[in-house]
């Protein structure tokens, strides 16, 4: 007998493929256009694709466009460097100080299941009905799981690494600065993923209470009205700038991460 | 600089680690320190180079390190110890910058010591681009940066393999025949002890005692691979171990 060995391996290894992902969501669009066209989807399930896309072109045409997206885009900013911020700094403290660690960890744990939609009227009685309610809000929700992802982040940094630069008799703040902080990179940037999908949840939710314009709001009259193509436009809005986000943060990732195998 | 442990012994809970340890460690002096696995050689290193304190007995220094010594208990790490995040330069880099030293002489030293290293070519590389041996000539360049009384080498070779050993062991015997440096040597490579040695301390198994300290009067540059008496000493030191290392293989780790 004189045979090849049968192949086994392969497999298990997720190798990069290009304009899938857009493939599919083209094709569930024209199904969907298809669809509403035709008639088997009705126009009270599902707006045609085209006159959302339609809609959203009026809405840039006519400005109005930006006067919400800016609003909205400042609010996430604000709040979610604010969030963020403060989240990396706590996260920090707490992994190196056993203190931080023993008085902070189980405040953390506390609030990190609250729904803090729910806070957002304790919000506008703190911090009025204005801007700041909305950056309050944001920050809290951000600042939870960006505090949990740091000080997991800082626990895993390399001990021998710190050995090494306490060996070498660097300062403490150089430890902290050129060891700690860069080895926790990794682990704080995929935190910061979570944190900012949570900030845009949480935009939507704060705007959909008080406010005259931003996504949320414009969403809200939308639905409102049951005006399914603006509704549908705003949620293409909320949509899109969480993958520009996300977009954005891989970019920086792989900047900041370049040294990695 | 001379060093003297005095009597120390070490406790982690009730488990002794370490009993009642007397050594001293002369100028210019390679010390080697073997003995089988977990019987606190290498926690005899960190308590050396002021990482750890044993719970009775002190390590002295005789008489102050050099003026010109940045660093004097200089560690070299098995797994390397380098950042990922710097390059072979930025890692040289990293030891030298708390010094207040100028940009000027930082760089003739880090130039200084990747030549000697024979590392000047690749300053720019990242470590995940460098060899075991590389990564490990990496971190001798940054301990010659501080220029260290004393060395202290936590299993240095024990990461490569076999050819790169050799490869280094050259290397480092090169170094030490230009400037004699002191160094303790912590292995559980007896080839490596009989070629890099002046003196080899034998560890029992936990807690750890000095066994045995065997003196190698042929000079390092003298010592080759496969050399008759060389051999003979290791053989010795394997006689002397190999009971208590096929213990140490049978036991529980707590």
């Amino acid at each position: 007998m004189n045979k090849p060995v049968p192949y086994r391996g392969g497999g298990f290894r997720p190798t990069r493929i290009r304009g899938l992902g857009l493939f599919v969501f083209i094709a569930l669009l024209l199904i969907a256009e298809w669809g509403t066209r035709a008639g088997w989807i009705t126009n009270l399930t599902l707006p045609r694709p085209s006159d959302v896309i339609r809609t959203l072109y009026d809405l840039a045409a006519s400005g109005m466009l930006w006067t919400h997206l800016g609003p909205s885009l400042g609010r996430l900013a604000v709040g979610a460097f604010l969030g963020a911020g403060v989240g990396v700094l706590v996260g920090v403290a707490i992994g190196l100080s056993s203190v931080m660690r023993a008085g902070l960890v189980p405040l953390v744990a506390a609030l990190f299941p609250i729904p803090k939609i729910a806070l957002l009227p304790l919000f506008v009685i703190w911090f009025g009905i204005d801007e700041m309610s909305k950056y309050a809000l944001i920050a809290f929700g951000t600042f939870t799981p960006t505090v949990v992802a740091t000080y997991g982040a800082v626990d895993n940094v390399d001990r021998t690494l710190i050995s090494m630069g306490q060996s070498f008799g660097l300062t403490r703040a150089s430890i902290i600065r050129k060891i700690v902080l860069p080895g926790a990179m990794p682990g704080i940037l995929s935190g910061l993923r979570i944190s900012l999908a949570i900030a845009i949840i949480l935009l939507t939710a704060a705007e959909m209470i008080g406010a005259e314009y931003g996504i949320g709001a414009y969403i809200l009259q939308a639905g409102a009205l049951y005006d399914l193509e603006r509704l549908f436009a705003g949620v293409a809005m909320l949509s899109f700038l969480g993958v520009s986000l996300s977009f954005v943060l891989g970019k920086i990732e792989a900047h900041v991460l370049r040294w990695r195998i | 600089m001379d060093l003297k442990i005095d009597a120390l012994t070490h406790r982690y809970g009730p488990t002794e680690v370490l009993a009642d340890i007397n050594l001293v460690i002369p100028t210019g002096r390679i010390i080697c320190v073997v003995g089988p696995s977990g019987c606190g050689k290498s926690t005899l290193l960190r308590f050396i180079g002021g990482l750890e304190q044993p719970t009775s007995g002190q390590v002295l220094q005789l008489s102050d390190p050099p003026a010109d010594s940045l660093n004097p208990f200089t560690f070299v790490f098995q797994d390397f110890a380098l950042l990922p995040w710097r390059t072979v330069d930025g890692n040289v880099r990293l030891v030298l910058e708390d010094h207040g030293l100028g940009k000027s002489v930082v760089d003739r030293i880090v130039t200084d010591v990747l030549a000697r290293t024979k590392l000047a070519d690749f300053a720019d590389a990242l470590p995940k681009n460098l060899s075991g041996g590389m990564k490990q000539r990496v971190a001798i360049a940054r301990a010659l940066a501080v220029r260290p009384a004393v060395w202290l080498m936590d299993e240095p070779l024990s990461a490569l393999d076999a050819q790169t050993r050799e490869l280094l062991m050259d290397d480092l015997v090169g170094l030490w025949l230009r400037q004699p440096f002191t160094a303790v040597y912590v292995t559980h490579n007896l080839a490596e002890a009989v070629r890099l040695g002046h003196r080899i301390v034998v560890l029992s198994r936990r807690p750890g005692k000095i066994r045995k300290i065997i003196d190698i009067d042929v000079p390092l540059g003298d010592r080759h691979a496969g050399d008759a008496a060389l051999t003979e000493i290791e053989q010795e030191l394997w006689h002397l171990m190999r009971d208590e290392a096929e213990a140490a293989d049978q036991e529980l780790i707590t």
